[in-house]
């Protein structure tokens, strides 16, 4: 007899967690990191987390323009962008300050940024700039680990979104050009179950974020997004993966733990205790549990870390608030190669209304 | 009572809501959160089921909302930002504004799109943009702009009353800028029909929108005996009220937040020097921003009309 109605193909999705909530190590998936390296992600992360309080507090001033905060995913971000080399490309969206960062972006220029002069992005050429369309980056980076494959460089791209971004279009598109075509990227889903007001449950019936890779043909891994040195291994088997021509995508569930943006309020709609709840998964915290299991850490230590990032914010805010804002000339200077003939008819109005006032 | 406009549009989606059982609203973080920037406030408790938080996805939003409207739902549809209307626009362009077409009158969307624009509130890329012309240029769709919370309401109202689809822009940087008087009772202000703001007789000015208030800032700063105009709608466009005005006055200046290549400003003044060009003392001078991707934030009060801009133009027209 045949059999008309039978499973054809049946799916899993991977978990991996390295380091548990209370700093404990699986040995066996253990990164191949020395101590030195591992403290160079703490120092990171510290910096990431300082900065960010800087920057949140800097808008409340007045001071900077709008602030997407961090606070919570400083692993999702140092862990992955730590594990791509120099040459690879990252393609973020506006909540990577993070993941500038650990690229070693300059610290007064990413102040500049921040405070709307898009000057500073200048030559940082494989660090995309923000991206503020949800989900509309993930094609750019499908198209320039595309490039690198056709150029045999072999450089992939890390290509970061949220969890609301993968109800767009898009970004299903660019997995299915990434699958399809056979292209090194490694798509990040940092899925810190808010996108504004808007829960996890509400983007998608799916249970996992990960799983609709094999919907495309290549792997998803679910992964804890706040245990670096899960986050870092993910990434490294992904980028093993890239080189050979197969995508990845990273779900990292993580938290955000902050507002939205500084123009947000998250206590419209989730309390203070949704928040605490993942406290104690926090991932700073989490890797100083681990450093005093390892015998690694000294009260010096810690307060040591934190008045070298200490320093180093205050210097890049000094110096990057110091810059004065771009002259007003600027907005016709980077339309065109050359200025076309309405530009600068327009620079002409504008100098004369702007002679007018002095 | 007075109130700003978040309030009055507020008001408007709730007195529609409870005339009719169809309308609802959708769009992200419309729900729960009452929308970023509260115009939704309150419908989510209010109307349960009816003010809906959907994935974050704008195709999809206008997309399936065209589908409600096809059968039997009026749906207000929200888009967060202006600029990621573009996200939709296949949606727009292709079905919203065809529909009816399409089915020579026996389909119809009878649902609007409302999204915040224009700038003035240093905010991020995108979020600033002026692009009523790219919608009047789909054809089939009516493009609405309040310039207050009084007309907000009554056009909102007027809106959801219409037969066809609406594209519904609120200048986000006079949400919360001012307060008027705004009726608690239903009323409409009908859609394709300008307001005669104020009235003179040596120069029109033809406006709509954030713009308006810069205009009256400008007059109240240098007096000038013109007829301000409120276009109130961009499709249908009321040319009638803007003429009538023209051959009274024979000069005009219109005053716009949008760039100024391929914009409704400057269809206006071509419509002006088509139509009336015998009574014109003077060209016909748009006040706008400059041909720019809106630049960023640092940069924006020099990109936007401001007073001078506008007094220069008075001049200019006025001494022609
Ligand atoms: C296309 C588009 N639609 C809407 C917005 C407004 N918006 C900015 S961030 C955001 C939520 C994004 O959520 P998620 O993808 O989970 O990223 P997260 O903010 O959590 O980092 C929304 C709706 C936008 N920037 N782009
Ligand atoms: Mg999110």
């Amino acid at each position: 007899m045949v059999l008309i109605r039978k499973v054809i193909k049946t799916f899993g999705v991977e978990y991996l967690q390295i380091l548990d909530e209370e700093g404990t190590i699986d040995e066996s998936l253990r990164p191949d990191l020395t101590e030195d390296r591992i403290k160079e992600i703490y120092h990171l992360m510290v910096l990431a987390r300082m900065f960010d309080e800087k920057l949140f507090k800097l808008q409340r001033m007045g001071k900077i323009g709008t602030y997407a905060p961090i606070k919570g995913q400083e692993a999702a971000q140092i862990g992955t962008a730590f594990a791509i080399s120099k040459d690879d490309w990252t393609v973020p969206t506006f909540r990577e300050f993070g993941v500038y960062l650990a690229r070693g972006a300059d610290r007064v220029k990413l102040v500049q940024v921040w405070n709307g002069d898009t000057r500073a992005f200048h030559g940082d050429a494989k660090n995309l700039p923000v991206a503020i369309p949800v989900g509309s980056q993930a094609l750019h980076g499908v198209g320039i680990a595309w490039a690198s494959k056709m150029r045999g460089e072999n450089k992939v791209a890390l290509t970061y979104f949220g969890d609301g971004a993968t109800s767009e279009g898009d970004v299903l598109e660019a997995f299915n050009f990434a699958g399809a075509f056979g292209i090194p990227v490694i798509f990040v889903c940092q899925d810190n179950q808010w996108a504004i007001s808007t829960p996890r449950k509400v983007q998608t019936a799916a249970e996992t974020i990960a799983q609709k890779a094999i919907a495309f043909g290549f792997k998803g891994l679910q992964v804890d997004g706040n245990d670096v040195l899960a986050v870092y291994a993910a990434t490294k088997e992904a980028v093993e993966r890239a080189r050979k021509g197969e995508p990845t995508l990273l779900e990292l569930l993580t938290y955000r733990m902050s507002d939205h943006t500084t123009s947000d309020d998250a206590s419209k709609y989730r309390t203070e205790a949704d928040v605490h709840a993942w406290d104690s998964k926090d991932p700073v915290l989490r890797l100083e549990k681990f450093f005093r299991k390892q015998g690694w850490w000294t009260d010096d230590y810690g307060a040591w870390v934190r008045s070298e990032c200490e320093k180093e914010i205050n210097d890049a805010v000094e110096k990057g608030l110091a810059i004065p804002p771009p002259p007003p000339e600027d907005m016709f200077s980077h339309i065109f190669a050359e200025m076309i003939p309405d530009h600068k008819r327009q620079l002409e109005e504008l100098k004369a209304e702007l002679g007018d006032a002095q | 009572m007075k109130m700003h406009m978040v309030a009055a549009l507020n008001q408007a989606l709730d007195q529609a809501m409870a005339k009719d059982k169809s309308v609802l609203v959708m769009g992200e973080d419309v729900g729960v959160d009452g929308g970023v920037f509260r115009v939704t406030e309150g419908l989510y408790q209010k109307y349960p089921g009816r003010s809906i938080d959907t994935p974050l996805a704008e195709s999809a939003i206008v997309g399936v909302a065209v589908g409600l409207a096809l059968n039997g739902m009026k749906p207000i549809c929200e888009i967060q930002f202006s600029g990621f209307t573009y996200q939709a626009f296949g949606q727009i362009k292709q079905h919203l504004a065809r529909f009816r077409q399409r089915s020579d009158g026996c389909m119809t969307l009878p649902m609007i799109v409302r999204a915040p624009c224009a700038g003035g509130i240093r905010a991020l890329e995108h979020h600033s943009e002026s692009p009523e012309a790219f919608y009047v240029h789909c054809q089939g769709l009516k493009v609405v702009m309040p310039s207050g919370p009084y007309d907000a309401k009554g056009l909102l109202l007027a809106s959801i009353e219409d037969p066809d689809p609406v594209m519904f822009f609120e200048p986000k940087s006079i949400y919360r800028a001012f307060k008027e008087e705004v009726p608690e009772d239903y009323y409409t202000i009908p859609l394709g029909k300008a307001n005669l703001v104020r009235e003179g007789s040596k120069l029109t000015i033809v406006t709509w929108g954030a713009m308006l208030r810069l205009v009256q800032q400008t007059l109240e700063a240098n007096p000038m005996d013109a007829d301000v105009i409120d276009m109130r709608t961009l499709a249908p466009l009321d040319m009638e009220t803007v003429l009538t005005s023209i051959k009274k006055t024979g000069r005009a200046i219109v005053v716009s937040e949008e760039t100024r290549a391929g914009s409704m400003a400057g269809d206006i003044a071509a419509r002006i020097q088509e139509d009336a060009i015998m009574h014109l003392d003077a060209p016909v001078i748009r006040v706008t921003s400059f041909d720019i991707p809106f630049p960023q934030f640092a940069l924006e009060k020099y990109h936007l009309p401001n007073v001078k801009r506008v007094q220069a133009a008075i001049a200019k027209v006025m001494s022609y």
